[in-house]
């Protein structure tokens, strides 16, 4: 009786797991790409468009939000900005910190950019221009007369 | 007779100048570990021709100040591939290393490469390069059994031409930042070697060495810093042969030219 050994690496002997660090460095080639257009993009609108810097107020930023195309835009940048800043991190956590510091920065790496993703988001989704409209808010005008 | 002895007289003038030299400083990280805590410079001045290598220097100096000296060379013309080591921080061959290419008016810094264990002066044990070397299947792997030979189109050995050149110094892998931090890392010479069979039209394993590069030890470690492309002694373009590693794999297959031959 012979037993049969499956060639070492030959595919049916072996589960296939996700292979994180190719989709990793894969989503730093395409986010990278992405982010260039939407971070100087964002720049230039908010920074050297019409008035430039001294137009930014809180009428500027519910201006934009007003517009779909701004919520969308801004949401893609939170995501993958922050996801690639993170990802970035992790690769140099893995470079240069071993054992228990290791595993304590990476958490604190994915749970900082966990916050600040769903922190985003619940700004940009759940963001009323007439916050403190009552009191005499920027748009106080804008917002009674729409009732 | 009398045409010979001109020609002699020609080629050996008599009053030419002699060829000027100069004395040059080296620091040399020396490290035994019958003695040594940890390594220490030592300086040694040395009298060079503009034409002596940094080879001749330790020569210099191993046969005429200090013969506990040690460091690997063999074939001392830049092919074997013995004596990479640090010079002035940067990872070179000893035998190809001129000294008029240094600035000779300060001191040249020689250290053995970083990254693989120190055991004694310039030398470091190569066995963990060698091992990952091994690991990427560095030879042919074809089933079939041809008459004569197997043929390839000249596009086709173009094809991994560069990496054929690699003369497995360690230069490269023992330059790469990620390396240093990280041992498990193949490093750039193993991808090179993998890189030359992948691409080679004739062999049958390319998976087998995409899959193993495919690794969380493997491709994607490299961050394109090109210190490997900087380091090689034979003008590699590592960090591209790294990169068309990856994009193979992305790919799931080695993008080898078609043969153009008239028949097979």
């Amino acid at each position: 009786m012979t037993a049969t050994i499956p060639a070492p690496r030959s595919s049916s002997s072996r589960p296939r797991k996700v292979n994180w660090e190719k989709w990793g460095w894969l989503y730093m080639r395409i986010s990278g790409v992405l982010l260039l257009v939407l971070v100087f993009g964002h720049l230039f609108v908010n920074l050297v468009a019409g008035d430039g810097v001294h137009a930014i107020d809180f009428a500027f930023v519910a201006g934009k939000w007003a517009d779909p195309f701004w919520v969308v835009w801004d949401t893609l940048m939170l995501w993958l900005a922050l996801i690639h800043g993170a990802n970035g991190m992790r690769t140099l956590t893995n470079d240069y910190a071993r054992g228990r510091l290791r595993k304590v920065l990476l958490g604190a790496i994915l749970v900082s950019t966990i916050v600040l993703i769903l922190l985003g988001s619940l700004v940009i989704f759940t963001f009323d221009p007439c916050i403190g409209a009552a009191q005499g808010g920027d748009l106080a005008q804008f917002c009674t007369a729409k009732g | 007779m009398a045409e010979s002895a001109v020609l002699e007289g020609a080629s050996a003038p008599a009053d030419e100048a002699p060829i000027e030299s100069f004395t040059v400083t080296l620091i040399i990280r020396r490290f035994d570990s019958e003695f040594d805590d940890e390594p220490r410079w030592v300086d040694y001045d040395v009298e060079l021709f503009a034409t002596d290598r940094i080879l001749d220097a330790l020569h210099k100096i191993k046969w005429e100040q200090d013969g506990s000296l040690s460091f690997r060379r063999s074939c001392a013309h830049g092919v074997c591939g013995s004596d990479a080591m640090r010079i002035n921080g940067r990872n070179r061959l000893a035998c190809k290393t001129l000294i008029k290419d240094l600035d000779i008016s300060k001191p040249i810094y020689v250290e053995a490469i970083k990254g693989l264990p120190l055991e004694k002066d310039l030398i470091v044990d190569m066995e963990p390069f060698f091992a990952s070397y091994r690991e990427v299947q560095p030879f042919l792997q074809a089933s079939g059994k041809p008459e004569k030979e197997r043929i390839q189109s000249v596009a086709q050995r173009e094809r991994f031409d560069d990496t054929t050149k690699c003369i497995l110094c360690a230069a490269c892998t023992s330059s790469c930042p990620v390396f240093w931090t990280d041992g498990q890392y193949f490093g750039p010479a193993a991808i090179v070697n993998a890189h030359r069979f992948i691409f080679d039209s004739r062999d049958e394993a390319a998976q087998v060495r995409l899959d193993i590069l495919n690794d969380k030890e493997g491709v994607w470690r490299c961050r394109t810093t090109f210190n490997c492309s900087e380091a090689c002694p034979r003008g590699i373009e590592v960090t591209k042969a790294i990169a068309e590693v990856k994009a193979a794999v992305l790919r799931g297959k080695p993008d080898v030219p078609k043969s153009d031959l008239v028949s097979a």
